[in-house]
């Protein structure tokens, strides 16, 4: 049993995810594939220029449905379109509906009446759709019953229709706006199916460059779109119609998306930011190619800043662009104004970034602030913790670490900081702060013999003025 | 080979075999060697019903994804397609079946779950729907998952009933519970909470009304359906599960009962032998209660593991000892005989081992015991009407995205939504630094509930919190009284319903109904006479309970946990659309303008 457990679990992990090769012969396939939808596509605008009736003729002729004269013409159709293959047609002597019909599945014949019948309600129902209509003289039903096909069906009731998994032909709606009040009530139907059957009609009679227009005002049927071109590969068309969205990209987001006042204020923003990192791409670019700018020479760019999120953009400015006047579009705080950036955010990522280039000039600065005596002292909107946290993680020297464990101001913290980033000043001189005689003996033992930081233990120990606690 | 689906209260293995019955009666009705192209989404739920041998036994030969482009070669007559019915996949069908130069090939297509006249309307128009001798429907809704477990596996269930408004999910829902009584009779009485749970309820007894006439002999099985929506408990999935299983899922991820594990904990080291290299391929286990130990302790609180390990190794050894007491040729071969179940007992032991240290080495990291201090900061109602400093920190350190949203969501869900300024404030920060593209992820976390303005400034969840007691302050990890052990200390909203569903009734918490979204409802299916159950004194009930959205293995393990409780008189199956966890639960919501398009 485990034997065959493992070939199974081989079979399902390898061979269903075989490769799949694709010869180069193919690409000749793929061209007459394409000569071949072209053509279709032409013979069908002709057809929309023709009168009305000829294609109602095909579908809806005043021939018994289901007639032999019918399913000739609709397999000489197929025929022609697909001679060149020699596996086509296939006349399905073997129906669908009926191979259903006949199968006494256990888990659905318990539903008698449910689904067979139904199945049987839902094709007679559709006869409007050539496909059943081969099998029609099963199906047949008195000629009252197939009014209700004959008749005209409003873009709202062709969508229910559809949503039902009934037919209804699409080719009647022809004017543009027929054609989109189609694909609007198809959207709020929320019937993917439904929204793709649309698309895939538009996109048949449609030029692309009307279609996109539309597309671009759906934003639902924008995403069905592009996730039916994704799944079918077509990615001419996808490619066309995503570097369309680009050039409108914002035009498109900011009348779109269903934004609130505040939203449209972040997308505002986004707008912004795609600008400026437009332009700094531009320069920075160029800047580097010359190879006069040293950090570009010594931090090569790793990638374009291009659809970076805003702290990114912000990151790289603080690291490329720190000193630059307020004035220029890539100078970091020139961004943080314009973007409203919190001062802990900002001061985070500030940090990161000149920790990053190990300029502990800029980090010191960073946290210095005069009162009003003219004294400097170390201030942070971020705790003293944190801090520690982001230059421990640039690979800070001890000696830059140490000055910010020293400011952290829970005392236990304080110590299990300089503890873990060997700091001993602090250590030591936390335990005497507090006073803990025994904690201080311990610590003894843990920093290097004969160091000064023994020296400077055994000299407070042995120090008479310290009211030990214990 | 799926033994385990029969030893439950509700011999689950019935719905399988049905299901298997159906799949090797299509298969047949190819005649000939065969070819099954993969909806690629589809392997893993018919993974639960059959293996590939059963394939095979059916004339399978070859397996492959479905892709555009050209089949791969195959020496075989038939070719079937085994595709969800969406439009897309048919014309990849399409063009695979134009591209193949066999003219002796068969077409076949099995739609899963239904099949759809637009897409055979579809494949006509693309020319190629005659090249199919079958088109058939595959129903496969509700899939036994274990001994008490039946899963949907659509994982967009959610996301399309509350952000789409699609109720294609509920519809399948439906008709799963209908199959579902035919084969283990006429559920008596329906309970439920929440808009999806009234229109599945109503979808049941419209379907049942129209096979009216054929009465369904078979003896209830089930005395209560309840369905709940996972909107009525939007909190509970966004916590971090912290029974063993619900952790493997947490962090690994469990899919179709099966994890992919880091595989050097599991290199195979055998004795006077170095360390050869490491393998690199992740190692695929099946989780499930056909597993013994895996089934004593998957439910279990993950801090009560490491002693249930212990346990269970003590008594392989003390059995593997044994055979120095086997003295007489008969306890010799007495031993013998259980040798092989020794050995999947101590492989197993191996096995829980190091996927309990894997979790360890992360459940005793800093981060997971901050993101827990959090978590269990909110549950409780502490300081949730602010900005909270940690998701602040979480953000500033770029954590991953799911992380702060699941955060996010929480401080909303346990505040009754957010002050506006709170919430502007945290959207402002995860668009600077994730990206302003995630914009659309907010905005459906706004439609689905779990990100929200304040809009009254009234916030009934501590009343909700305490009616329901979903904080127990001494939950017993150890040894559990109370469901809030899966958790340490959290009673899931969903399974405290219905625990007072059962006992003493929801008329007893009327007014915390009603702040939960969604009606209540309570609804009796006519049972013909005969059939009324006459039971015996003591003996339990059976309640399916079915998520319609999503459930955690946390919760499962609670209602586990109450079904062997012993004054509890009630045993619970569960049903649910997909089995989810924050993460995956967070991502199914999450969308994103396609990048290219910036």
């Amino acid at each position: 049993m485990t034997k065959s457990k493992a070939d199974e679990e081989d079979y399902w992990n390898s061979s269903k995810f075989k490769a799949f090769t694709f010869d180069d012969e193919d690409d000749e396939l793929i061209r007459l594939k394409e000569s071949r939808q072209a053509v279709n596509s032409i013979q069908r605008l002709v057809e929309e220029d023709d009168d009305e009736d000829d294609v109602e003729k095909v579908s809806w002729s005043g021939e018994p449905v289901g007639s032999i004269s019918w399913s000739v013409k609709e397999t000489a159709a197929s025929n022609q379109r697909t001679d060149r293959e020699p596996a086509f047609p296939k006349i399905p002597t073997d129906t669908p509906s009926l191979s259903k019909s006949q199968s006494g599945y256990s888990l659905s014949s318990l539903f008698k009446g449910e689904t067979g019948g139904r199945n049987f309600q839902s094709f007679t129902d559709t006869l409007s759709d050539s496909s059943i209509r081969l099998y029609a003289p099963e199906l047949r039903k008195p000629k009252s019953e197939y009014k209700d096909y004959v008749s005209d069906w409003s873009p709202e009731e062709t969508i229910q229709r559809l949503q039902q998994g009934k037919t209804a032909p699409l080719e009647k709606f022809r004017s543009l706006q027929d054609k989109l009040l189609l694909l609007d009530f198809a959207v709020s139907a929320h019937d993917g199916n439904v929204i793709t059957a649309v698309l895939i009609y538009l996109k048949r009679t449609l030029s692309k460059e009307v279609l996109f227009r539309e597309l671009e005002s759906r934003q639902t049927a924008l995403r069905h779109f592009i996730h039916y071109l994704t799944e079918t590969k077509d990615q001419r068309l996808l490619l066309e119609l995503l570097s369309l969205l680009v050039i409108h990209s914002y035009l498109f987001t900011v009348d779109f998306y269903f934004f609130t006042a505040k939203d449209s204020a972040h997308v505002q923003d986004h707008y912004t930011l795609l600008e400026r990192q437009i332009i700094i791409e531009a320069t920075d670019r160029q800047a580097e190619r010359g190879g006069k700018v040293e950090i570009f020479q010594k931090f090569p760019r790793r990638a374009s800043i291009l659809n970076m999120p805003l702290i990114t953009t912000l990151y790289y400015c603080c690291f490329y662009h720190y000193s630059e006047p307020e004035g220029t579009y890539s100078s970091p705080l020139n961004i943080r104004q314009a973007f409203k950036i919190s001062e802990k955010q900002y001061f985070v990522t500030a940090l990161a970034a000149r920790a990053k280039l190990k300029a502990w000039l800029d980090v010191d600065a960073l946290f210095t602030s005069r009162n009003w005596l003219g004294f400097t002292r170390k201030k942070s909107p971020l705790s003293f913790q944190r801090v520690v946290d982001v230059l421990q993680k640039n690979s800070a020297p001890t000696q830059v670490l140490q000055d910010y464990v020293g400011l952290v101001e829970d005392p236990d913290m304080r110590i299990s900081l300089a503890q873990k980033h060997k700091c001993h000043d602090i250590v030591i001189n936390t335990y005497r702060d507090m006073k803990d005689r025994q904690q201080l003996l311990g610590y003894r033992g843990k920093v290097g013999r004969g160091s000064a930081e023994e020296r400077k233990i055994d000299e407070l120990l042995n120090n008479q003025q310290i009211r030990w606690k214990n | 080979m799926a033994a385990h689906l029969s030893y439950g209260r509700v011999n689950l293995n019935i719905l399988r075999e049905a299901a298997r019955k159906e799949l090797r009666e299509f298969l047949d009705k190819c005649a000939g060697s065969k070819a099954i192209v993969w909806d690629e989404y589809l392997t893993g739920p018919f993974g639960l019903i059959a293996q590939y041998s059963l394939l095979k036994e059916h004339e399978v030969e070859k397996m492959f994804t479905l892709k555009s482009g050209r089949l791969p070669s195959a020496d075989v007559k038939n070719i079937i397609f085994f595709v969800r019915p969406r439009l897309e996949l048919m014309d990849i069908i399409a063009e695979n079946v134009f591209r193949c130069h066999h003219s002796s090939r068969d077409f076949h297509i099995l739609f899963v779950p239904r099949r759809s006249m637009l897409c055979e309307q579809r494949l006509k128009e693309q020319g190629v729907l005659g090249s199919f001798i079958n088109i058939d429907e595959y129903i496969l809704d509700l899939i036994p998952y274990d001994g008490d477990l039946l899963s949907m596996e659509y994982e967009s269930a959610f996301r399309e009933c509350y952000l789409e408004n699609d109720q294609t999910s509920l519809y399948h829902t439906a008709k799963g519970l209908m199959t579902l009584q035919a084969l283990y009779g006429t559920i008596p009485q329906i309970y439920g909470k929440g808009d999806c749970a009234r229109h599945v309820a109503n979808m049941m007894l419209r379907m049942k009304r129209e096979f009216a006439g054929t009465q369904n002999q078979i003896l209830p099985v089930f005395d209560t359906l309840l369905l709940l929506d996972r909107n009525v408990d939007l909190l509970t999935p966004l916590a971090t599960q912290l029974t063993y299983e619900g952790l493997i899922d947490e962090i690994y991820g469990i899919n179709n009962g099966y994890v992919k594990l880091p595989p050097e904990k599991f290199a195979q080291k055998k004795q006077g032998e170095a360390s050869k290299d490491l393998p690199t391929e992740p190692k695929k286990l099946q989780l499930n209660s056909a597993e013994e130990l895996y089934a004593e302790i998957r439910d279990k609180n993950f801090n009560a593991v490491g002693a249930a390990l212990s346990k269970k190794a003590k008594i392989i050894s003390a059995a593997f000892e044994e055979r120095h007491n086997a003295k007489t040729v008969g306890e010799i071969k007495q031993f013998v005989s259980q040798l092989p179940h020794m050995q999947a007992a101590r492989s197993s032991l191996a096995n829980h081992t190091s996927i309990a240290e894997l979790i360890k080495d992360i459940t005793t990291s800093e981060a997971f015991f901050d993101n827990l201090t959090v978590e269990q900061e909110f549950m409780t109602g502490v300081d949730t009407d602010k900005v909270n400093t940690y998701i602040e920190d979480c953000i500033a350190q770029k954590d991953p995205l799911i992380k702060i949203l699941r955060l996010v969501c929480m401080q909303s869900v346990c505040n009754n939504g957010l002050k506006q300024k709170v919430l502007d404030y945290y959207k402002r920060e995860i668009l600077q630094t994730y990206g302003y593209e995630h914009i659309l992820t907010l905005n459906n976390l706004e439609k689905g509930g779990l990100l929200k303005p304040q809009t009254s400034s009234r916030n009934n969840y501590p009343t909700i919190r305490k009616t329901l007691k979903l904080w127990m302050e001494d939950a017993n990890e150890q040894n559990p009284n109370d469901i809030s052990y899966v958790y340490s200390g959290y009673a899931p909203l969903s399974i405290r319903l219905t625990q007072v569903l059962a006992r003493p009734g929801w008329r007893s918490i009327e007014e915390v109904l009603k702040m939960l979204p969604g009606p209540h409802f309570e609804e009796r299916q006519q049972l013909p006479s005969g059939l009324h159950k006459k039971r015996q004194q003591g003996e339990n009930r059976t309640t399916l309970v079915f998520f319609l959205g999503g459930v955690t293995y946390a919760e499962i393990a609670a209602l586990r946990f109450l079904s062997q409780m012993e004054d509890s008189g009630m045993e619970y199956i569960i049903a649910t659309t997909k089995l989810v966890n924050g993460t995956t639960w967070i991502k199914s919501l999450m969308d994103r303008i396609p990048p290219s398009c910036f």
